[in-house]
Formats: structure tokens, C-alpha cells, sequence
């Protein structure tokens, strides 16, 4: 299941954090993941924070402004009707560093969080809900008219 | 440092306690700019946990594409009134700070 070239290899481009993770998978929840959080790409932020990719899913329900003015701060809301939510997390395809939070939902918390989020331009926004069963997601385009990366 | 950048409202209601955090923090990414063109390094929280009767309800990692001030609302069950909330945030920086509000 984990062979030793996957360890290696997470531990050498995610630092030790990202190592642990893989050996951990139960740690890694609570840990901050920097191999998730630090890289430019989505897809690469997916599979370093979870084993698989996720389905659409309209259990999972995504709010955020279809346009928002500043870019500096975009609220998003997560919710899902799915029982046994373990990790919620947040992504942001066109920002430099696309994940954007991740949230973990011990047993007795809602699987329903609000944030604000900076969105660099206008892109996707995706939420994963991580359930015992599977990995599932929305996603929705906001669209951006002034930029809150950068300065 | 930065004690107390924490607001907090917590408020019990049929079996379940809202909690709305609000942080005073600037999230700095790392990608911005000072005026002479140098970087500004990046700062910003890392975790923000927050724990009731010392069970953990909430813990949130975050990334630079948080926003400045981050903002944090979610439920669980139980909780009454008078009760306490430890809220504890990690910067990237290191630094720490554990502040405590009461469900209302």
C-alpha cells in the first residue's frame, strides 16, 4: 500500500510534515500539510492532503458571491447533509497557492463552516468533503473584478 | 506577543453553540511588496483550534488565501451558557497564543 519510493519521494518534495502524513494517515488530519498548502497546484494540493479524487456531489453545498468585488475577501460557506464529515477543505484553482483551508470536524460539530477567502483572479472555487465513505466535492466560478493577491 | 487578537462570539441555543471567531491579523502571504520592492515575509496562522470542556469542536488549517482577519463560524452540539471556549492559533512565525471566550 505505501511503498517505500511514495515515502521518499513525499518526504523529499513536502518536507518532513508530508512524510509523516503518509506514514500517519490518521496524524496528518490534525497537521498542518505543507505539501498541500504550499504548492501551486491543485491537483497536486488534492493528493498530497487526500488518497484519491473527489466526485461531484450536490450533497456538498458551496456559497459563495458569483461576483465578488474584492478579491481580498471572498466569504464561502461549506455545508453538506452527508453524515460522518471528517475534514472539509477549500480550494482556490488561480491562486499561487490553491488550498486554501482545510477544516477538521470532530464528531458532534456541524459539517457546515463559513470563512473568507482571497481569491487572486477569477476562478474555480472547489470544497472537498471528506466522509468515511469517500471523497466529494462543488465547485463554483467567482468571478473576481479586483485582485487580492499581491500588492 | 499579539495577545488578545481573538474576538469571539459563542452563543448556545437548542442543544447547540454557534461560535463566530474573528482574529486581527494580517495573513501576510509572502507575495506582497514593501515600497523599495522587497518581499514582505510571509506571517499569517497556520491552525486555529478551538476546544470545549478540553474536547476538541474545531480545527482549522489555513493557507495564505486567507483572508486579512480571518473569520471563522461553524456549530456543534452542546454547550451552555457560561460555559468556556479555548481558542488556540499557531502562526507560521511560530509564535502561539491561547485566548478563552464564554458561551453566551
Amino acid at each position: 500500500m505505501i511503498s517505500r519510493r511514495s515515502v521518499l519521494k513525499a518526504v523529499f518534495t513536502g518536507g518532513a510534515v508530508a512524510g509523516l502524513g503518509v506514514l500517519m494517515p490518521s496524524i496528518a488530519l490534525a497537521a498542518w500539510n505543507k505539501a498541500a498548502f504550499e504548492t501551486d497546484n491543485q491537483d497536486t494540493a488534492m493528493g498530497a492532503l487526500f488518497n484519491g479524487a473527489p466526485s461531484a456531489s450536490a450533497e456538498v453545498n458551496l456559497k459563495a458571491p458569483d461576483i465578488a468585488e474584492n478579491g481580498a475577501v471572498v466569504p464561502v460557506t461549506i455545508s453538506s447533509s452527508m453524515a460522518g464529515v471528517k475534514t472539509i477543505a477549500v480550494f482556490v484553482e488561480g491562486n499561487p497557492n490553491p488550498l486554501a483551508a482545510q477544516f477538521a470536524i470532530p464528531v458532534g460539530t456541524k459539517a457546515e463552516v463559513s470563512c473568507r477567502i482571497r481569491m487572486g483572479k477569477t476562478s474555480a472555487v472547489t470544497a472537498v468533503v471528506e466522509t468515511a465513505s469517500g471523497l466529494f466535492s462543488a465547485s463554483k466560478e467567482v468571478k473576481v473584478t479586483i485582485g487580492g493577491c499581491g500588492g | 506577543m499579539a495577545k488578545g487578537i481573538i474576538r469571539a462570539k459563542a452563543k448556545a441555543k437548542g442543544g447547540n453553540t454557534s461560535v463566530k471567531i474573528m482574529a486581527k491579523h494580517d495573513m501576510e502571504t509572502g507575495n506582497r511588496k514593501d515600497k523599495k520592492g522587497k518581499k514582505i515575509p510571509a506571517k499569517y496562522i497556520q491552525t486555529m483550534s478551538v476546544a470545549y470542556n478540553g474536547k476538541k469542536v474545531m480545527e482549522a488549517n489555513m493557507g495564505t488565501a486567507v483572508s486579512k482577519n480571518p473569520y471563522l463560524a461553524f456549530t456543534f452540539e452542546g454547550g451552555a451558557k457560561g460555559d468556556q471556549l479555548d481558542i488556540t492559533w499557531i502562526e507560521n512565525t511560530g509564535n502561539t497564543g491561547t485566548e478563552t471566550a464564554k458561551v453566551r
